[in-house]
């Protein structure tokens, strides 16, 4: 990889049934870029707009400076682990994230211990065979993990990946994820509905409300009582 | 809104398509054949005589008797059923109730005279009841009797189901204030009953108004024929084309319109009741109570078992080995796994490209309740008919009437392949689609690694059903089969036509154990599907 890919959403029209959005902003290069914002703000279609699941009635989608607009999801520079069903449930781990090398799962030696290699990376090693429901759900997460990295893509998009772990766990992948992210010098892009995974984590925040950006800056202005008022409201009534 | 997905499921779409082009083929040929022959005859299509009239009327007569018949026992049966959630042999008796829906209805129409006929078993005993001889159930009475085999059974499971619904909390209330079981029936179970009493009635009408294979061996000459039977004499034996072109106009018709109004009632013609097979107690029974339901219940498991148990035992009474090496018999059994073969994987292919196309978003394409209503409409018979009228065919062809009778049998099963397949399909989708997507998984590779891992079971259980529908059917292979092309169930029937009672005994017993095996595999596979 020469050097980290920025994301950038340019004057980007798009509307979800009756639901206009509206998007121009960038995400910096080689950092973890928490998306935080009330249900329905747009959080979840800003991701699928970056990862082609949906295309932009206007607009561009620029990655590392390429306009990708047009590029089906499997050809952008971009990974995605989603909030659930990130594996194929009557697959074997092993197979799961042998997928994020070769989709028709014929590997080489070299290219099954690379397998090996990712999941002892994130912990897995000894439990290739199992299958997922034999997982406990941070394992899970973790399998997730391992193929995106597999995919050695430059942009990695979480959709609240961890929102069903316990407090416990979700400190163990977000430190996983911090881990990863500097090893590959990746650009993170990380819905997530609780503030302390953005505060732990996070360097850059975009706070949507009503299918637009409502405020963006580095994440410490956001916290420790100088952030947007609006950002303060919405977090303030969660913690209560 | 021009997103993505459109474009990605375009092969996918096109699937669809090309399955509706295929059924479309199929009834547009038989419907080509209806109106050539309507042209051909000029405006004579439109006389109404007085034969077609009685054949009109007694269809309709014998559908509605046949549905009282039916459902007013299944609401004393269901009740009972429900009323005594615990006894032993309840889930024997469950079964029993949907082992009628896994019979032919050649095998069906064998039992009901080998218990009931005049040399049935129960022959001596009605004789001794009556004036000392048993006339035998053909004609109206036979065509009742093993109507109300089918369909009382069936119409009791979806009312027990309907009795299901009945909150326990409403049970509690009854209990608390101590409401008799008379006025229980009338505040809480006659409700529920009610409800689904329409579209049970409806739905039994209907296939007795389209049954064909029954009132074929149990009708008795031209007082006891309807349409559909009335269609196949005219094109078998007395090759009269305008006169099969009017029956089929008229049966189109009337079941047409009683398939539209099913649609309305929105019944789910392939759909399956599945009542839950233990249950807490509900209240309290009386011993009055409890011999009158044992009494029901004892008489609708032996009215059901007995038919089951005469096939089986005139069956066993037959020289089966030497039935095993008869050349006919063994060429008709091939034929006929051929056929079911050919005709299931027709149909679950049908199903699947369906399910693909986006069958499922409202019911567009039409595959979902009215479609399966419609597929009621027109029965093989009249499907073989249309195409019988057609193609005219004369020389001995067997390929051609082959290939037709497995499509027509495939579009018989599709809706309950359908029924099999899309919920997999649906539910598969939903969770592997955007999955698949970013990884760039798709064709081959998405089928072989996803796809099929995950569908297998219910593909197959379409598959087996779908095969024993194919392989105890009568009406598409009737007007078609011949000396050099015939089945199981044409076989059992030219041996009943000459009277070789036993050898078509021994034949319903070989049928009926093919179909009951295949569709016992096809529910294994629904549940296993259910609990995985």
């Amino acid at each position: 990889m020469s050097g980290a890919a920025g994301v950038e959403l340019d004057q980007v029209r798009f509307a979800y049934g009756a639901t206009p959005f509206s998007f121009d902003l960038r995400f910096p290069p080689g950092a973890i870029s928490a998306v935080m914002g009330p249900s329905g703000s747009g959080k979840s279609t800003l991701l699928h707009l970056v990862a082609g699941f949906e295309t932009p009635e206007a607009g561009r989608v620029l990655i590392a400076g390429q306009d990708v607009t047009a590029l089906p999801p499997e050809r952008r520079p971009v990974t995605v682990v989603f909030q659930e069903n990130n594996l194929f449930a009557h697959l074997p781990v092993e197979m799961n994230v042998a997928l994020g090398v070769k989709t028709n799962l014929r590997l080489s030696a070299a290219e099954r211990a690379r397998v090996a290699e990712s999941l002892a990376r994130v912990g897995l090693g000894g439990k290739e065979k199992r299958l997922p429901r034999e997982l406990s759900g941070g394992e899970r997460g973790r399998a997730a993990l391992a193929r995106a990295l597999l995919r050695d893509r430059p942009v990695l998009l979480l959709d609240e990946p961890f929102a069903a772990l316990g407090p416990a766990l979700r400190v163990e992948m977000l430190d996983l994820l911090g881990e990863l992210q500097r090893e590959r010098d990746l650009t993170v892009l990380l819905v997530t509905h609780q503030p302390e995974d953005a505060e732990r984590l996070a360097s850059h925040m975009v706070f949507l409300e009503d299918g637009a950006v409502s405020a963006a800056g580095p994440v410490n202005e956001f916290f420790g009582g100088l952030g947007p008022e609006r950002f303060r409201r919405y977090v303030g009534r969660r913690k209560s | 809104m021009p997103t993505l997905a459109n474009s990605v499921g375009n092969g996918r779409r096109l699937s669809g398509l090309l399955a509706l082009l295929v059924i479309a083929a199929l009834l547009g040929g038989a419907g080509a054949g209806l109106a050539l022959e309507g042209f051909r005859s000029g405006g004579e299509l439109a006389g109404f005589d007085a034969y077609l009239r009685r054949v009109t009327a007694f269809t309709l007569w014998q559908a509605a008797l046949s549905t009282l018949v039916s459902v007013l026992p299944a609401i004393l049966f269901a009740r009972a059923l429900h009323r005594h959630p615990n006894f032993f042999g309840r889930r024997f008796a469950l079964a029993l109730l949907a082992a009628p829906l896994a019979l032919p209805a050649v095998v069906a129409a064998l039992g009901v005279l080998a218990l009931w006929g005049r040399a049935g078993l129960l022959a001596p005993v009605l004789a001794s009841l009556g004036d000392g001889a048993w006339p035998g159930v053909y004609g109206l009475s036979g065509i009742l009797l093993a109507h109300a085999f089918f369909n009382l059974p069936l119409a009791a499971r979806f009312l027990l189901a309907a009795l299901d619904t009945v909150p326990a909390d409403q049970w509690r209330l009854a209990r608390q204030l101590g409401l008799s079981p008379l006025q229980t029936f009338r505040l809480v179970e006659w409700p529920a009953l009610r409800r689904a009493l329409p579209g049970v009635g409806a739905l039994v009408f209907m296939l007795c108004l389209t049954s064909f294979t029954i009132v074929l061996m149990l009708g008795g000459g031209p007082a006891a024929t309807t349409l559909e039977v009335a269609i196949y004499q005219a094109l078998r034996f007395d090759f009269d084309p305008l006169r099969a072109a009017q029956l089929t106009f008229l049966q189109v018709a009337l079941a047409g319109g009683f398939a539209l109004l099913l649609a309305r009632l929105g019944v789910a013609a392939a759909g399956e009741a599945a009542p839950s097979v233990s249950r807490r107690q509900l209240g309290a029974i009386g011993p009055g109570e409890t011999a009158l339901n044992a009494l029901i219940l004892l008489l609708g498991l032996g009215f059901v078992a007995g038919p089951l148990l005469a096939v089986a035992r005139a069956g066993l009474a037959a020289d089966l080995l030497r039935l095993f090496w008869e050349d006919p018999v063994r060429q008709a059994a091939a034929t006929s796994l051929v056929l079911a073969f050919v005709s299931a994987v027709l149909a679950t292919i049908l199903a699947l490209a369906l399910a693909s196309g986006g069958a499922r978003r409202g019911g567009r394409l039409g595959m979902r309740g009215t479609g399966a209503a419609l597929v009621l409409a027109v029965p093989p018979v009249v499907i073989g008919a249309g195409w019988f009228l057609l193609l005219r065919p004369r020389s001995a062809a067997v390929l051609g009437p082959a290939f037709l009778v497995a499509s027509v049998n495939a579009l018989m099963a599709l809706p309950f392949a359908a029924r099999a397949v899309q919920p997999a399909w649906e539910a598969a989708a939903s969770r592997h689609d955007r999955l698949c997507r970013s990884l760039g998984l798709r064709g081959w590779n998405r089928w072989r690694i996803v796809d099929w891992p995950v569908l297998r079971r219910p593909l197959l259980m379409a598959l087996s059903f779908s095969a024993a529908l194919s392989l105890g059917d009568l009406g598409a292979i009737a007007l078609w089969g011949s000396d050099r092309f015939q089945t199981l169930p044409f076989l059992l029937l030219s041996r009943m036509g000459s009277y070789r009672t036993a050898d078509a005994a021994g034949l319903a017993l070989i049928l009926g154990a093919a179909c009951l095996a295949l569709v016992l595999l096809s529910d294994q596979l629904g549940r296993r599907d259910a609990e995985a």
